[in-house]
């Protein structure tokens, strides 16, 4: 029987935020790629909370544009309100975050597919990998047909052998009842890789024609925006924005879920998927912490023109009429009618461990994994992984080293490094904390971090490049004019100090020094500047974060070094764990499990010890001084 | 971790030897000499003596002269570890080595991981590929040892206050980290005045700690080893015999030991501090009664009891009184008097207490190789607790107990300088990894975990 074959350089599979990058990634680097959806209709879908960035997502997202990726563009299209959260700490945690338009961001993200050049759309389920000799050649679609690819990009998001439960209600579907992708996971289970069941959650959409909100607090958007993309000002995306609603669970609330806790499915256990703790239900949270008396909801618009909107804060699986009943006793919402119910999601995932830092199965040459998949949770996360194992599908077939971030350059690098070496237990949520080194990782320089990056692998083009090569001089010289230009304690000095409440000078001081005090900033002493050049805005907060934080990014810096240190000394993919007599069984077991890439990653495997490390130095310097 | 910065130990044995050596070696290991050692001769100065010339000089701790000495310099690549290495030689005693090397310490020289010289002989390619697997043996040997030391010497109070103070630092971060991460809910207003008492009180902590190590308490190097017995059954010989002098009053007058004696000795490399006890009995004597006071709570600080009992007579009351005393703890009985007829059945004491028997007479020197045998045994399955590096351990500690002072009084300065949350966490858990480091645990994944535990996160 005749079917349909075809060849491209580059498969991918599913287009959610993973799946877009990685085929934008991968088509704009000129392979020949082909992007699979289970719908036309869902492409760069939010399924859940409608915002793009937030504490260290957004630092996520401007990463990923700073790499030549889309989701900053797109967002800063389709926005409908924008805050910077944190304002008032320091600059490492400052985190962008926006409200989409759900519909408007997926519409825009479809067109920018659909006009790139080297890329095919197509709606289908892709049912089965093609491995020959641990080497991925293609995928097979359930209707038949057979796609040849030297790469394959598997970002299948919760799709695979996805249910959607709340209370002993159970749909065989992906989010928001769309098709499960049924098939997949087996051929991949075929192919020797481990499948895991993660589980997450979504709470219910409100009729906002129903919702009382005067008795809420409204939440505006800033005043001034700043936008995602490198590429954009603020004058390029300004809009009138669109308030979001807080209100409140109370003892009442509570009470019903204590009362109706043994209809949930998480608690009768027919959910078996293991969930985030970062995102609990409502229901965790009432049982988990019963002192709390109250709980906080955003009800957040899903879009400019329409009247569903969403309840962060509320996501359960508890049954549709207790979902009614809990949600109507608050304050606001006691006539509220629900749109769509609250849904615990279970899906097959994979274990990172078995992946590469760059993405590619360790097992299977060619295959890529990113998103959800890898165990993740979150757009951005996905979005994330997802550019990274377009990056690196395409350089796989372009026979190109893979690039790989590491832990000192970027979240990105931070977010790959802990799925790939500390097996996560749960969907992985990205957080400041878990950057070791925040203070140099903001979302401020995402640019001055990874545009040298992006330029090279060859997703930031020479007009891009060459205005950020403008800007990082800019930001250099000005800060050694700073450094280099000292005002005395005359007159006019002095007297400007006194005015701004700051010591005045017993010996000459640099302009830098004056800037570093607390109550001054380079913008302040414009009156004792007169010979500054005029600048631009992103110029000035740079200069400013640099030198008024010098002493703590120095610090930061060294422990970097001694980082890089570990990082540098390589483990060869052929070393035999087995030989080395003296490793602890735990720690041997670990190592031959996740084959880490440098002693750095060794380091951070959990159950290998400082002394495991000291007997894997010794046994890699003797092996290689023999050879 | 590994760094390739500069270390420094004490590299002659712990006895009381005449002469003492600390080594240093690494990229500043001649500039660090340079600052605790001045040549008598002004035209000497320390970085431009050749390679293997020594001066002979003053050792400070700062301003204070702590000994005289010669200084022994040796230039990379010829050397043990092919870095420059700096050898001072001081004066033996226990006291004046430890007071150099904390001066090295405090001069910016980190105390050496057990086996760390060898290794960077090693890693620096001086030791040829045939020593490699040996070198592997000990320090995998060595690693695993100081753990279990450390960890059983750790094991009461200081542990405790150390995982107190963590567990502060660690709800304190996850706090700001948890206002960091999701800001509409939880926050910080207020909070920077809450946390600089908590700190304050943290660093006090710490002080305290610190003093403790100075007192010695956590300085001192051996297996605290007490011997006790009903008055009599030859404590006082036994010390006698390890010392190999006569040193504690020996009589036949039970109740002649009144005081406590401590002594250090040395058996087949093995350090022990034996406190000898006075016989425990019931008394009416007043100052008896304090010394049997005291044996009885030098038992509970011990690592070892060595109860003496008298094989020459039956077992009595205060036998009975003393295995009440001993039952849980790490005890060797020893049968003295084998040299007269034996009234005490082995099987009969072991039914009252376990532990090994060895049938010995102090007076004779009969049967000593067998304890010390029984020591060495016990010593290298990890009975005991106790290895050559338990000093540098220690000094590590107070080290690690100095990073994290300096760590939380950088985050008052932070407090006070009106600087933003974020900057708090970051040294504090500074301070939380290298309090984690002298009781063994690194930080990993804990704040993630505290995080999810203890605030209500996520939208």
């Amino acid at each position: 029987m005749p079917v349909v074959e075809e060849y491209y350089d580059i498969v991918v599979v599913g287009a959610g935020h993973a799946g877009c990058e990685a085929a934008l990634a991968a088509a704009r680097l000129g392979l020949n790629t082909i992007l699979f959806t289970i719908s036309m209709d869902s492409i760069a879908m939010m399924p859940c909370n409608p915002n793009i960035g937030g504490s260290s997502k957004g630092h996520l997202v401007r990463e990923i544009d700073a790499l030549g990726g889309e989701m900053g563009k797109n967002i800063d299209k389709t926005y409908i309100q924008s805050k910077m959260l944190n304002a008032s700490k320091g600059p490492a945690v400052h985190s962008l975050r926006a409200q989409a338009d759900k519909g408007n961001y997926s519409r825009n993200m479809k067109y920018t597919l659909e006009n790139t050049d080297n890329l095919t759309l197509r709606q289908a389920e892709v049912s089965e990998l093609i491995v020959n000799n641990n080497e991925v050649c293609g995928v097979k679609t359930f209707s038949g047909g057979t796609y040849y690819s030297k790469a394959v990009v598997l970002c299948t998001g919760t799709y695979l052998k996805a249910r959607c439960i709340y209370g002993d209600v159970v749909n065989h579907t992906g989010p928001n009842g769309l098709m499960a992708a049924n098939h997949l996971s087996d051929s991949m289970k075929a192919s020797g890789i481990t499948i895991r069941r993660f589980k997450t959650g979504t709470p219910a959409r409100l009729d906002k024609k129903t919702i009382d909100f005067s008795q809420m607090e409204e939440q505006k958007g800033d005043e001034h925006v700043v936008p995602f993309s490198f590429t954009n000002t603020e004058d390029d995306i300004k809009r009138d924005q669109i308030s979001c609603w807080l209100c409140y669970t109370n003892e009442e609330t509570h009470n019903i879920i204590r009362e109706n806790i043994d209809r949930s499915p998480l608690f009768s256990g027919v959910i078996e998927g293991t969930g985030p703790r970062y995102c609990p239900s409502i229901e965790d949270k009432v049982m988990k912490f019963p002192d709390k008396n109250r709980h906080q909801i955003f009800i957040e618009p899903e879009g400019e023109f329409t009247n569903e909107m969403y309840m962060g804060g509320m996501s359960s699986s508890l049954p549709e009429d207790v979902q009614y009943k809990m949600i109507r006793s608050m304050k606001g919402l006691e006539n509220v009618r629900i749109i769509r119910n609250a849904y615990a999601i279970e899906y097959d995932c994979i274990n990172a461990i078995e992946l590469k830092p760059s993405l590619e199965f360790k097992n299977i040459s060619g295959l890529f994994g990113a998103g959800q998949l890898n165990g993740s949770s979150g757009y951005e996360e996905a979005a994330a992984q997802g550019i990274m194992a377009g990056i690196n599908a395409a350089r796989k077939v372009m026979q190109l080293e893979p690039v790989v971030l590491d832990r000192s350059q970027a979240y990105i690098g931070v977010l790959i490094d802990d799925l790939v070496t500390k097996e996560t237990q749960e969907p992985y949520r990205m957080m400041t904390s878990r950057a070791e080194y925040r203070l140099l990782l903001r979302q401020d320089n995402a640019d001055l971090r990874l545009t040298d990056i992006g330029h090279e692998i060859g997703l930031i083009d020479d007009v891009r490049y060459d205005k950020f090569c403008l800007k990082r001089k800019q930001i250099f010289d000005e800060i050694h004019r700073l450094n280099n230009t000292q005002v005395g304690g005359n007159r006019k000095i002095q007297g400007f100090l006194e005015d701004n409440n700051s010591t005045t000078l017993k010996t000459a001081a640099t302009l830098a020094e004056l800037i570093r005090r607390p109550e001054l900033s380079y913008e302040l002493i414009e009156p004792i500047d007169t010979e500054r050049p005029v600048l631009p805005a992103d110029v000035i907060n740079q200069i400013n974060i640099s030198i008024k934080y010098q002493g703590y990014i120095e610090r930061q810096n060294i422990q970097v070094e001694q980082f890089k240190k570990l990082e540098k000394k390589q483990i060869p993919a052929d070393i035999n764990y087995e030989d080395i007599s003296n490793l602890r069984k735990e720690a041997r077991q670990k190592l031959m499990l996740i084959r880490p890439i440098n002693i750095g990653q060794a380091s951070r495997i959990s159950g290998v010890s400082p002394a495991d490390i000291s007997v894997l130095l010794v046994y890699l310097k003797m092996k290689y001084n023999k050879q | 971790m590994f760094k390739e910065d500069t270390i420094c130990a004490i590299a002659t044995g712990m006895g009381n030897a005449g002469v003492g050596i600390i080594r240093i070696s690494g990229d500043n290991a001649i500039s660090i000499a340079e600052k605790v050692f001045i040549p008598i001769n002004e035209k000497i100065s320390v970085n431009n003596m050749k390679s293997y010339t020594a001066a002979y000089g003053n050792i400070y701790d700062g301003n204070n002269i702590i000994d005289e000495g010669i200084l022994l310099l040796m230039r990379s690549p010829h050397t043990y570890t092919r870095e420059d290495v700096c050898e001072l030689q001081c004066h033996g005693g226990m006291v004046v080595m430890k007071k150099v090397l904390e001066s090295v310490i405090k001069a910016g020289a980190r105390a050496a991981e057990p086996g760390e010289f060898t290794k960077r002989a090693f890693l620096n390619g001086r030791i040829d590929l045939s020593q490699a697997e040996s070198v592997m043996d000990i320090i995998s040997a060595k690693n695993e040892f100081a753990a279990k030391s450390s960890l059983k010497q750790l094991k009461g109070e200081l542990r405790d206050v150390i995982n107190e103070m963590r567990d502060d630092i660690l709800y304190n971060v996850a706090f700001i980290e948890s206002a960091l991460d999701d800001p509409e809910h939880y926050s910080l207003d207020g909070y920077p005045q809450k946390l600089r008492i908590i700190v304050d009180n943290t660093v006090n902590n710490v002080d305290n700690l610190l003093t403790t190590f100075d007192n010695g308490r956590m300085l001192s190097e051996g297996i605290k080893t007490v011997i006790v017995g009903k008055p009599n059954a030859g404590k006082s010989s036994l010390l006698n015999m390890f010392l190999g002098e006569e040193r504690a009053i020996v009589t036949d007058i039970a109740g002649t030991t009144r005081d406590v004696l401590e002594e250090v000795v040395n058996i087949n490399g093995i350090m022990l501090n034996i406190v000898d006890t006075a016989g425990i009995r019931e008394t009416s004597d007043v100052v008896e009664k304090i010394g049997v006071d005291k044996a009885l709570d030098s038992v509970d600080n011990s690592d070892l009891v060595l109860y003496v009992v008298d094989g020459s007579v039956p077992l009595d009351d205060n036998d009975e009184r003393i295995i009440s005393r001993i039952i849980g703890k790490n005890v060797i009985i020893i049968l003295n008097k084998s040299d007269l007829e034996t009234k005490v059945d082995k099987m009969l004491i072991n039914s009252y207490i376990t532990g090994e028997v060895v049938e010995l007479s102090a007076i004779t020197g009969d049967g000593r190789d067998r304890l010390y045998d029984l020591l060495n045994t016990m010593f290298f399955e990890g009975r005991l607790s106790y290895n050559d590096q338990l000093y540098i351990t220690n000094a590590r500690h107070k080290k690690e107990l100095i990073f994290a002072k300096e760590s939380l009084l950088k985050v008052i300065e932070s407090i006070d300088m009106g600087m933003e949350e974020d900057f708090f966490s970051i040294d504090l858990m500074d301070a939380y990894e290298h309090l984690g480091l002298i009781i063994g645990e690194t930080a990993r994944d804990d704040l993630a975990d505290k995080i999810f535990s203890e605030f209500c996160m996520g939208k």
